[in-house]
């Protein structure tokens, strides 16, 4: 068992070393390569990478979920471009005319509802047909996205509540209202999955679903929830975000979905369900921001970011199997 | 004895469903606009189904396989903005070859990864989704690639021309749709490859070289990537870094429409443009009838998941899923 | 016993699927503290009755009591309240949770919030453990057992409630001798408070030791109960399998031709060590030892699946490296594997492209596949080993067990091997034709095939061997000739008794 406990302790401390790495390497190249004459491992600039973390991270979370149950959710971009879009129509909603700035918490709770049912409807989708969940989502984030067309056309859908605005800008404690929501949902989140029956069924349930069910769990419904939370957490990531940007595109949130699984993947969670972290899928989520800014920093754009984080997640997976390989007399199929 | 018919009423819809469902709404569109089945708007709709049918060949086939590839549609950005950047650099005769090499090493480094490294294609080609992104956007430096001289090529025969009156697009995916076809169901490769995906343990355990032949997909996908990707830089002779992006969604869609399994094992090249044509209809027979581009997203959802599901529920025999 | 009521009692069932009568009015009761045993040939729907009682089937006729109660099992956790707990053949655990997570499964205790009791939870998991009298606690993560302690914590499961009635599904099948005992002391503790245990085993030796009644389903039909004190192997068994047991032993002998496979001081890991042996044309070797014994990894390493980590392979006299499954078919190797379902078919192809194909690359017309070549092979195999299917367009996964090994045979035979290797050519097969690949076996080796049948069923080793290999651990203890072998010592031979060597 040595051997199988060593790979384990590398494989959880992965992907903070990981981060470690990139730290030094930043901080180093940037000594040479920045046009800033400013450090990368500054005070403000970490705060800011944490703000920034938040839209991916909140949705990275409710994904640790869907896929540590055996999961996964292609429409997580969607279900956030429609919360964002019945966030700010709703405020210019006339039945909602009379409520002053009491408009914000309705509008709020409009968005986080909307996002959780349409999630719950994912689930009840995969529930009841017994359809991939791959297929469903693959689905409905067509689906979805088509909802999102028919508010508006192709034309952005902007409003501006300044109210609003001054609480999405305000700090706290010296963190930014996006990251206190990204820790709350982190913590919320891990203590779900390590410390309710609801968690950890949920890792039972994508580990041996056979066996969940024999010993009478209710995978169906199970199920359903975890999407419905998903959906209420991409929902929550718009509402944070557009809270202060006031304007949401047609398109936003796409390839979202593909962010966050990369998130996800990288911290550590199997594909195939059954195991994985909220502790680690932080650690993934911060590490991709930091590759983001920290490229920005010397110089790469856009591109080298693309290029690099494709690569890094064929690499992490690589690593896992090769850590996982049983010995030379393994059967070759 | 009635529920006996029902039964067999219910298996042959399943197993039919979907051409059933391809004719009655044929019928339902031209009988509310007679122009839709017209031989124009059918042309319409072939030529410009063609590149995302191209490519869902390809992607049918590392389907059957057992696999996905998540990353035909940024690949076919990469193959439009080299072919079109090398058509003015060493003109179009080398242009083409040069480029179907390069998409075939992104192929055959997929096909590598998954094949012989047993890699989870799903994780690997998201990878490489946004690799290829990134490569297509450092090979253009994020400017879009326009052909200097638009007129005076003939490169854009493979996009605008006709040949005995029929689009040059259309007999590019019919032509390689036969081909893959025959290949798919005639040839012993054909058949390793339905082994490979139906149950690869047991494909080895019969002497099949699983990785060779799952990294031969990956190569027929990259080749069906390329030629879609000359359809689309020829067509409109200049491109934007982001052509394909979202049409790996598309693709897979008109794929699983066509009834494969994402487990593998099962689907059919003449089912796929089936899947394809369906998408195509649905588009055009929506606008046809006034209705703005995004309804057919919330249609082609509904259709997806009712195409799988009365398929799943044919084969476990209750419409119904038994998830508890 | 005669004072007491039946703790469950089931009365007339019957199942059916499209198709098949998988249970057809099956009765029986078990009293409390009664070990009761349930047997019945593979597919004689002993493990559909097992779901009918938790819940998994809803019968389509007869009742099920539970004391004088009639009861209906709407599911696992129903069946488990009213007392009725599984302990499940393949094993049902989530191997990344730990053991009170595993063994508390679907009913973890709570704390407000939902939140999992975890001080609870491995108190109440430790002091099972200790009544089980194992070498690990309840925090350790179930993946990192051996496969016989994590059917321990299958065990611990019973433990974890008031139970009525436990089943115990082949408990054994992957225990040691040491852990059997533990094993069986736990069924005297459960027997000695009153419940009712129904014991589901091929093993008849553990039957007769620890059960107090037998019944006995054949085909989906109840064949009656016997008390165990009154009656023997041998009348169970007709009664399993509705005639006496062929015990003969393999009588016809004919000549055998040169060596064609020979193998070395081949050793592989931990799997096996030092293993030597030599099969000749014509000669059908048996090799005999339990699960685990490294037999099956001895047929994957010749098929190119493992590489050997030291030791020869001979072939004709000539020393080959196999590397591949490829390799071996090219060298005239030919594997029937252990798991049909698994590694023999592709379930959802037809019959015919089952059957052809390893050699579909050779079968071609011009660049296409010759399916009348095809058709001709599957033709003639399906003639020749008499395999039941309406056409070669069947898919392979709607045949039955039988009919599949055969089509597994048949792809093989038709390879026209010099060396053909079977592994438990007749798992899951139904008696009839049972006899008929034995047969098979037979006129292959006379026909000059060299042919190694693996079986953990001694009858079929006796009956078509012309030499027995006794495995132990990955070791080869001895070799019989058909004359030497008796079933006293073929029994020590596999134990790792050496004493027979000396017989």
């Amino acid at each position: 068992m040595q051997p199988g406990a060593l790979s384990k302790a590398l494989k959880n401390g992965a992907i903070w070393g990981f981060i470690a790495l990139e730290l030094i390497f930043f901080s180093v190249a940037g000594e040479y390569l920045s046009l800033s004459d400013k450090a990368f491992m500054d005070y403000d600039n970490m705060l800011l990478l944490l703000k920034q973390s938040a839209p991916i991270g909140i949705i990275a979370m409710g994904m640790t979920i869907v896929m540590v149950n055996g999961n996964i959710d292609l429409s997580v971009g969607a279900t956030f471009a429609i919360a964002a879009i019945v966030l700010l129509d709703s405020m210019t909603w006339p039945i909602f005319a009379g409520l002053g700035d009491w408009v914000i918490p309705v509008a709020w709770l409009l968005a986080l509802a909307v996002g959780t049912l349409l999630g719950a409807l994912n689930g009840l989708i995969v529930w009841k047909t017994g359809v991939d969940a791959f297929i469903v989502t693959l689905g409905s984030m067509l689906g979805f996205r088509g909802i999102v067309f028919m508010f508006n056309g192709e034309n952005p859908t902007s409003h501006l509540n300044w109210t609003l605005v001054d609480f999405a800008e305000a700090e706290f404690l010296g963190l930014a209202t996006a990251s206190w929501f990204l820790l709350a949902v982190t913590l919320v989140i891990w203590f779900v999955m390590a410390k309710t029956v609801h968690g950890r069924n949920a890792y039972a349930i994508g580990d041996n679903r056979e066996a969940a069910v024999n010993a009478g769990i209710r995978v169906g419904p199970h199920m359903m929830i975890n999407f419905a939370i998903i959906g209420f957490l991409a929902a929550l990531s718009a509402v944070v975000f557009y809270s202060e940007s006031g304007s949401v595109n047609p398109n936003d949130g796409q390839l979202y979905e593909l962010w966050v699984i990369t998130a996800v993947v990288l911290g550590g969670t199997k594909i195939t369900g059954g195991a994985g972290s909220v502790i680690g899928t932080f650690g993934g989520v911060i590490a991709i921001q930091l590759l983001r800014k920290g490229l920005g920093h010397i110089g790469a754009d856009t591109s080298t970011v693309n290029l690099v984080i494709g690569l890094i997640l064929i690499a992490v997976l690589f690593l896992d199997r090769q850590l996982n390989v049983k010995g030379k007399e393994e059967l070759k199929v | 004895m009635a529920t006996v018919t029902k039964q067999q009423i219910g298996s042959v819809l399943a197993k039919q469903g979907i051409l059933i469902a391809f004719a009655v709404f044929m019928i339902a569109f031209t009988l509310a606009n007679p122009k839709f089945l017209s031989v124009d708007n059918v042309f319409s709709v072939v030529r410009s189904s063609a590149i995302l049918g191209v490519m869902a060949l390809g992607v049918t086939f590392v389907v059957i396989s057992g696999n996905l590839d998540l990353s035909v549609g940024s690949m076919m950005s990469f193959s439009t903005i080299v072919v079109l950047d090398l058509h003015d650099k060493i003109g179009p005769t080398l242009a083409i070859p040069a480029m179907f090499a390069m998409t075939l090493c992104l192929g055959a480094f997929i096909g590598f990864l998954v094949g012989y490294l047993r890699l989870n294609s799903l994780i690997v080609t998201l990878g490489m989704l946004s690799a290829i992104h990134g490569l297509t956007l450092t090979y253009s430096g994020g400017q879009n690639m326009d052909i200097a001289d638009k007129d005076g090529t003939w490169f854009s025969i493979f996009g605008q021309g006709t040949a005995l009156g029929i689009p040059v697009p259309i007999l590019i995916f019919a032509a390689l749709a036969a081909l893959l076809g025959i290949v798919l169901t005639k040839t012993a490769f054909g058949r390793k490859v339905y082994a490979v995906g139906g149950n690869g343990t047991a494909a080895t355990f019969s002497g099949i070289r699983r990785a060779r032949t799952v990294f031969s997909c990956y190569l027929i996908s990259a080749t069906c990537v390329a030629t879609a990707g000359l359809i689309q830089a020829s067509r409109s002779l200049g491109s934007q870094n982001t052509v394909g992006q979202g049409l790996e969604l598309e693709v897979l869609a008109a794929v699983i429409l066509g009834g494969a399994s994402l487990l593998g094992g099962s689907g059919t090249i003449f089912k796929t443009v089936i899947g394809v044509l369906i998408l195509g209809f649905i588009q055009n027979g929506l606008l046809l009838l006034g209705l703005q581009f995004y309804v057919q997203f919330v249609v082609t959802w509904v259709i997806i998941i009712l195409a799988v599901w009365l398929d799943i529920a044919a084969k476990r025999g209750k419409l119904w899923s038994p998830i508890a | 016993m005669t004072d007491t009521k039946p703790i469950l009692h089931l009365d007339n069932i019957v199942k059916t699927f499209p198709g098949v009568r998988a249970l057809d009015g099956v009765s029986f009761s078990v009293m409390p503290g009664e070990v009761h045993a349930l047997m019945g040939e593979n597919g004689a729907g002993k493990s559909t009755l097992m779901k009918v009682l938790g819940g998994i089937h809803q019968p389509d006729g007869g009742s099920i009591f539970m004391g004088t109660d009639k009861v209906t099992m709407s599911g696992p956790l129903e069946a488990k309240a009213m007392g009725i707990v599984f302990i499940h053949q393949e094993l049902s655990l989530a191997e990344e949770l730990s053991v009170a997570e595993n063994i508390y499964l679907g009913e973890l205790p709570r704390k407000s919030l939902g939140r999992v009791n975890w001080a609870r939870l491995s108190e109440q998991t430790n002091a099972i453990l200790k009544k089980l009298n194992v070498g690990f606690d309840a925090k350790t993560r179930v993946g990192d057992l051996s496969i016989a302690n994590q059917q321990m914590v299958e065990i611990a499961r019973a433990l974890t409630v008031d139970a009525k009635a436990v089943i115990f599904d082949e408990p054994t099948a992957s225990l040691t001798d040491a852990e059997k005992v533990v094993l069986f002391d736990v069924i005297a503790d459960l027997k000695a408070e009153g419940v009712g245990i129904i014991y589901i085993s091929h093993r008849m030796e553990e039957i007769f030791k620890i059960t107090d009644r037998i019944s006995i389903l054949r085909d989906g039909q109840y064949q009656g109960t016997v008390a165990t004190a009154e009656t023997d192997e041998e009348a169970v068994t007709q009664m399993m399998i509705g005639r006496k047991l062929d015990l003969s032993r393999n009588a016809s002998h004919h000549d055998l031709g040169d060596v064609a496979l020979e193998v070395r001081g081949l050793s592989c890991g931990k799997l096996y060590q030092d293993v030597s042996f030599e099969v000749r044309r014509g000669e059908v070797v048996g090799f005999y030892g339990l699960v685990g014994a490294g037999r099956t990894e001895i047929a994957e390493t010749l098929f190119g699946l493992r590489d050997p980590s030291s030791g020869q392979v001979l072939l004709d006299g000539e020393e080959v490296r196999i590397h591949s499954p490829a390799d071996a078919i090219a060298r005239g190797i030919s594997l029937v594997p252990e798991d049909r379902k698994g590694q023999g078919l592709v379930l959802g192809m037809n019959c015919r492209d089952n059957m052809t194909l390893p050699q579909i690359d050779d079968l071609k017309a011009g660049p296409f596949v010759a399916e009348g070549a095809e058709i001709a092979i599957f033709d003639l195999y399906r003639e020749r080993l008499d395999i039941r299917t309406p056409s070669w367009k069947q898919q392979a996964g709607n045949l039955s067990g039988g009919n599949q090994q055969k089509i597994v045979i048949g792809k093989w035979l038709s390879m026209h091997p010099s060396v053909l290797i079977v592994d438990e050519p007749t798992r899951g097969i139904d008696v009839g034709s049972k006899s008929e690949i034995h047969k098979l076996l037979r006129e292959l080796a006379a026909q000059g095939y060299a042919v190694m049948v693996i079986s953990s069923e001694m009858p079929e080793v006796l009956h078509v061997s012309d030499r027995i290999v006794a495995m132990y651990s990955g070791r080869i203890m001895r070799t019989f000739t058909s004359d030497e072998v008796s079933e006293d010592n073929l029994i020590q031979a596999i134990s790792g008794i050496k004493s027979g060597q000396a017989a």
